[in-house]
């Protein structure tokens, strides 16, 4: 994991020290609302409905045990005792008080965390896959590349205040587990024949009011030019992206405007000049970035007769047989093996985790896991380097503490925004609808026979649930005063990435999960052997799971 | 759009420190205000200065551009003058910070870069760190406090034009 050094500590005290300055000269009324506020949200605080929230940034998901405990303090003293996982790897506090913002913000420095540019208009948290550095299927680790990037994009003099938000996302494998067609800028590393080290670049994705996959802007960027491509990318859109309409602001609706050709000639222009220049990586600059994500000191371990064991164990144990099957994700050293805790158990919001938990994942962190977690893009954690002689020990404490709900990617494992119950900006609630969906589908036998499953939901069409990329998205809309809910089928946040079709009128909310119900018997009725949900609604479409919804009783 | 001032005490802050401003600006492109009447020291709109060629010999006139403008093609021509403003038509609109950037280290012009209209103290480190070396405000502030804020930040990852090096060609 990276370690900061007296530069990175200086660049975080001194942004530290002028947020404290801000604050006190907005709480003196000598700066203005309007001027205050995109400062506050470039540290990561919103004024929501009910009080401010405060998001801290988890570069690429990466977080270890101190970070931990520090938020663990953080949510005693400072909140309510609970923080919140969001659908891009942040935390998020619901209750912080303004005053005690600058506060929060130094001791999160002491830990070498920050809060800069998780909101406003600007370049934000970059984000990549929960599995990183230990996935079999890994080409390149991006984390050496994540960190460049978010160093680079880190108090950007010249891209602070863009036309809209602007959000990097990585990755390192063909299976893609972190959404990269979904995202402003989309990158994965890849090796050419040559074998040298590069970027395949996507431009213009996005979720929101006009969701869009990304369009594919270079096939092959060598390393080296990563950042020198990213300022052009970036000027582009700073000068020429819409301002006169927020809705039209983001980048994808700039390269749709112009057409994926006449974008990539302005980029490669504004390249043409700085390409070379002295934001050119050197190999210094990315052997020292790869350096802090070396492997961990693995043990030598057989791997056929701890697996062995574990199967043993499995095979008289029901509950740690189904959280192996559905909890668990292949390490590609022998003997290792990553676990997922769940923040989804029935009855909790989607990805809140108490100031307990956090304290108890920090203990699992450094008694099984080198020291380090992971937040995920679906609001879970995962602890990546757990030895499988100790997975049926790891799994008892899991248990104990309330994360090994063992539903991991299925039908109650979903992706949920805050929703009506906390964000000012939603027109519907949809933490209680993932509850009532949550309490409908307990049998976990069921839940199994479904299989995977992404059923995700927003509580507007800001879509921060991720609505149009679930198999099933759920989408909370405002007709008069009263909430409704859309649904959509088809979507795919991963390399076969699509946005999901409206199944046609809204619901209300107690109907949800009839509705969902019944989706899910078509399915059953429907589906050849070995089918998921997704690949049946590929071969059949829309109109069988339209007629059992709307059919007249 | 900057508003007209014809005061001759009017403060700003250039390179660093507070100076009474030897410029005064001409925020409309008013025909009364155009051609060889223009006074000495006057920073004119890009209009007015594109609509009379007998300006383009002047050495002694500045012009204040739109954040909207083609910077490509007008730089040419403009990177004679010793001053140009750039005009922040809301200090949330960012594309001003590019221009100045292009001026500086595509157009490699050496004069002063003014960011003009509605710019705050917060933004200064950055207007800095992209080529801008003097800033006008409206308003009753203290410009001496404000000034502070040029070094709200002492160091920075990026490559920039107060510092072309970026950190890690730099890190001990």
């Amino acid at each position: 994991m990276y370690k900061y050094d007296q530069y990175d500590n200086q660049i975080i005290q001194d942004r530290v020290s002028q947020f404290r300055g801000q604050t006190e000269r907005y709480l003196n009324g000598q700066l203005k609302e309007e001027e205050f506020l995109p400062l506050r949200l470039q540290n990561g605080l919103y004024v929501q409905r009910l009080a401010p929230m405060l998001r801290i940034n988890v570069p690429y998901g990466m977080i270890n045990s101190a970070q931990l405990r520090r938020l663990a303090h953080i949510a005693r003293h400072y909140d309510k005792g609970y923080c919140h996982v969001s659908t891009r790897q942040n935390i998020q506090f619901n209750w912080p008080d303004l005053a005690e913002v600058p506060d929060i913000l130094a001791e999160l420095a002491e830990v070498e965390m920050h809060a800069t540019q998780s909101s406003g208009n600007c370049i934000r948290n970059t984000t990549s896959d929960q599995f990183a550095g230990i996935a079999a299927d890994e080409i390149v680790d991006p984390r050496p590349y994540c960190e460049i990037v978010r160093q680079w994009s880190s108090l950007h003099p010249e891209f602070a205040f863009l036309p809209r938000k602007f959000k990097i996302a990585v990755t390192g494998s063909d299976t893609d587990r972190a959404a990269i067609q979904v995202h402003d800028v989309g990158l994965q590393v890849i090796k050419n024949e040559a074998g040298e080290t590069g970027f395949r670049v996507l431009v213009g994705g996005g979720l929101g009011r006009t969701p869009v996959i990304g369009s594919l802007l270079r096939e092959f960027l060598p390393e080296e030019h990563l950042l020198t491509y990213l300022d052009s990318i970036l000027r582009v859109y700073n000068l020429l992206g819409r301002r006169d309409n927020k809705y039209k602001a983001r980048i994808k609706i700039l390269v749709k405007a112009m057409g994926i050709g006449a974008f990539k000639e302005k980029v490669e222009a504004e390249w043409a000049h700085i390409k070379g220049g002295p934001a050119t990586l050197t190999q210094e600059e990315i052997e020292r970035s790869k350096s802090f994500f070396t492997s961990p000191l693995y043990e030598e371990i057989d791997d056929v007769s701890v697996q062995a064991d574990i199967d043993g164990i499995a095979a008289d144990n029901i509950a740690f047989s189904k959280w192996l099957t559905r909890n668990t994700f292949a390490h590609k050293v022998p003997g290792y093996i990553a676990a997922v805790l769940s923040l989804k158990p029935t009855g909790v919001a989607p990805g809140d985790i108490t100031d307990n938990q956090l304290d108890i994942i920090a203990d699992l962190a450094d008694k099984y896991s080198f020291g380090e977690a992971r937040t995920t893009h679906d609001q879970n954690i995962v602890l990546t380097d757990i030895k499988k002689s100790e997975l049926f020990e790891f799994w008892k404490t899991v248990k104990a503490a309330g994360f090994a709900t063992p539903n991991i990617g299925t039908l109650t494992d979903m992706i949920c925004c805050p929703g009506g119950d906390f964000c000012s900006l939603a027109n519907a609630k949809s933490i209680p609808v993932a509850e009532a969906i949550q309490r409908r589908f307990d049998d976990l036998d069921y839940v199994y026979d479904i299989g995977d499953l992404d059923l995700n939901i927003s509580g507007c069409m800001n879509a921060c649930g991720h609505h149009h990329v679930g198999h099933i998205g759920v989408l909370g809309v405002d007709k008069k005063g009263k909430e409704f809910y859309q649904v959509q089928l088809g979507g795919s946040a991963n390399e076969d990435a699509a946005l999901g079709k409206v199944l046609g009128p809204a619901f209300e909310q107690d109907d949800m999960p009839d509705i969902i119900d019944k989706l899910l018997n078509v399915y059953v009725d429907q589906r050849n052997e070995d089918e998921l949900f997704i690949d049946t609604y590929s071969r059949i479409g829309l109109q069988p799971f339209k007629e059992s919804v709307y059919a007249k009783q | 759009m900057p508003s007209n001032d014809q005061k001759s005490d009017t403060q700003i802050i250039k390179d660093g420190k507070v100076i009474t401003d030897e410029w005064q600006l001409v925020a409309s492109n008013d025909e009364e205000q155009t051609g060889s009447v223009v006074e000495t020291k006057t920073i004119i709109p890009l209009s007015v200065f594109e609509a009379h060629k007998e300006l383009v010999e002047r050495d002694d006139i500045g012009v204040w551009i739109t954040n909207d403008v083609d910077i490509h093609a007008v730089a040419d021509s403009i990177i004679k003058l010793p001053v140009i403003a750039i005009d922040f038509p809301t200090f949330m609109d960012g594309r001003g910070f590019s221009l100045a950037r292009l001026l500086r280290e595509r157009y490699d012009y050496k004069g002063e870069i003014r960011a003009t209209g509605y710019v705050i103290r917060d933004q200064l480190c950055y207007l800095k760190r992209c080529g801008f070396n003097a800033f006008s405000f409206d308003g009753d502030i203290d410009l001496e406090s404000t000034a502070a804020s040029l070094n709200d930040l002492t160091e920075a990852y990026q490559t920039s034009v107060d510092k072309p090096s970026p950190l890690f060609r730099r890190r001990a």
